[in-house]
């Protein structure tokens, strides 16, 4: 399957099984489509000096020498035969190697749009006991098989109202991490209004990552992320975040926004985060709501979306070029060292190898379920009782959705989000359609920055 | 080549033969949450 796309004036052809990526001229990116088409070499040559008139023969033989020698090398208009990996890590033993652990279903903030409803997901208000953090720790080491690299975000609700349960939860695994030959990787997701020095000082020595909610300008991070009295967030918890990131150094943080139809310009917020307030590892995510939220997204907010992705690419390359870059996590792609097949086609882990734990010890497939009594998987005292449950999202990959089969992206996305799957189709097996047009269009902004950034490397290279 | 230019990128089929091990980051336990994406993960086999 082939991929073809014009964008920031490169001709960009993806051939999506070996995950190769081609810059062109005009003349192969035609040619290219020919052949994709079904031409054979020759009907496509007729049709090229048609479409290039000022083309010689030369440059017609070339191009077609250049498609021949790219597809003998398995580069160009290869064969998809990953079927039969997509099951691979999955099929085996199950292992259980993340989990989400929902310390507090309670927040300080009362963002109306917040998909976990304040933290309580629909039920009831609860702190996370340490006994019940510390039976989590060992579920995922006993469950964990030979895998020794070990995550544990703690989620809620708002995680720093149950701050001591963190902190008790973390000793508790390093002092058992060891023994286990594991490695215990923790994150902290954070609405920063109970940051502190000691929380700072904490999570700078013990978590691999932190992740901050902020949504950019003050009107807009204001209008959802407000307290119980309905008073805005930003000028308390900016300042926090700041002094965090500063403390933290080069270890790895997010700044993580959402944006919704009220700021459909989020690229906006993506640069206030950087130009006024100094942030440079920055994440920006479409909200996830009902379709009848007012503040949900619509068909018509699409172009704009579209563009607005295309407008950061593009800022994000004359950053570089500048020397002072940033980084948006849906455009961090690693071409040579990213992930291998198994992990392109099994699919995002859900429910087999990644779960939520509740306040209670309950277990959901993951955070998006919560709550959810036909997800309820099992609790971390008494392990997994729906193994169909299990088994239904280990055959979740990418070859077991029809609608994927056409996608180019496919390879990029792992067959997509089963949550939210679930609430736009009713099947966790559906497609949010929404989602993935947002996906692929953040996948070619991607693409075409890597292909800018190895024109600027090769330019800097020739004028050494 | 004289038309197109081909970016270094990892061989898919070779990475079916040494990959696999399940060592990496589960896909959504990082900034998203509410998506998900592989594209962005590293790879944690040094060897493969």
């Amino acid at each position: 399957m082939i991929h073809q796309y014009k964008l920031n004036g490169y001709n960009i052809v993806l051939d999506v099984y070996s995950a190769s990526v081609h810059v062109t001229d005009d003349l192969a990116y035609d040619a290219i489509h020919l052949i994709d088409e079904g031409k054979s070499v020759e009907e496509a040559k007729k049709e090229l000096a048609k479409m290039h008139q000022d083309a010689t023969e030369e440059d017609l033989d070339d191009t077609f020498s250049d498609i021949q020698e790219l597809t003998d090398s398995g580069k160009l208009f290869t064969k998809d035969i990953y079927e039969k990996a997509a099951g691979y890590l999955k099929k085996q033993t199950t292992v259980v190697k993340a989990l989400c652990l929902l310390v507090a279903h309670t927040c300080n903030l009362n963002c109306s749009y917040c998909f976990a409803s304040q933290g309580k997901f629909k039920g009831d208000e609860g702190l996370m006991t340490f006994e019940t953090a510390k039976r989590a720790i060992d579920f995922l080491v006993e469950n964990s098989g030979n895998r020794r690299n070990l995550e544990v975000d703690f989620f809620g609700g708002e995680p720093l109202v149950n701050f001591d349960v963190c902190k008790k939860t973390v000793e508790y695994a390093r002092s058992i991490e060891k023994q286990h030959n594991k490695n215990f990787r923790f994150t902290l997701t954070t609405n920063g209004v109970n940051v502190t020095d000691e929380v700072i000082e904490w999570a700078n020595k013990e978590c691999y990552n932190v992740v901050l909610s902020l949504d950019g300008r003050k009107e807009v991070n204001d209008r959802f992320r407000v307290n119980r009295a309905g008073q805005g967030s930003y000028d308390r918890i900016v300042p926090n975040f700041q002094k965090f990131v500063e403390a933290r150094g080069d270890k790895n943080y997010y700044m993580r926004g959402t944006f919704s139809h009220f700021n459909t310009d989020f690229t906006k917020d993506i640069f206030h985060m950087a130009d006024d307030l100094g942030f440079t590892e920055l994440s920006m995510e479409p909200v996830v709501t009902e379709p009848s939220s007012p503040s949900a997204l619509t068909e018509e907010d699409l172009p704009v979306l579209y563009e607005q992705y295309e407008i950061l690419a593009k800022d994000m390359l004359r950053r570089e070029k500048d020397g002072k870059p940033i980084t948006f996590y849906h455009y961090m792609i690693d071409l040579e060292h990213g992930p291998c097949v198994y992990k392109r086609v099994s699919g995002c882990g859900s429910g087999t190898e990644y779960m939520a734990v509740t306040a209670w010890g309950d277990l959901y497939p993951c955070h998006q379920f919560v709550n959810d009594p036909e997800y309820k998987l099992g609790n971390v005292f008494d392990g997994v009782d729906r193994h169909d449950l299990v088994d239904t999202f280990k055959e979740c990959n990418v070859y077991s959705r029809p609608e994927c089969k056409e996608c180019w992206a496919r390879m990029y996305c792992a067959g997509g989000c089963s949550a939210n799957a679930l609430h736009a189709t009713g099947d966790i097996k559906g497609v949010y359609e929404y989602g993935c047009k947002l996906f692929r269009k953040r996948m070619e902004c991607a693409l075409m920055m890597k292909v800018a950034e190895a024109e600027m490397a090769q330019e800097q290279e020739n004028e050494a | 080549m004289k038309h197109i230019i081909t970016l270094n990128t990892r061989d898919m089929k070779r990475s079916e033969e040494k990959g696999g091990c399940g060592e990496c980051q589960t896909s959504c336990q990082s900034a998203c949450k509410t998506s998900c994406g592989i594209a962005n993960q590293q790879c944690e086999n040094k060897n493969a």
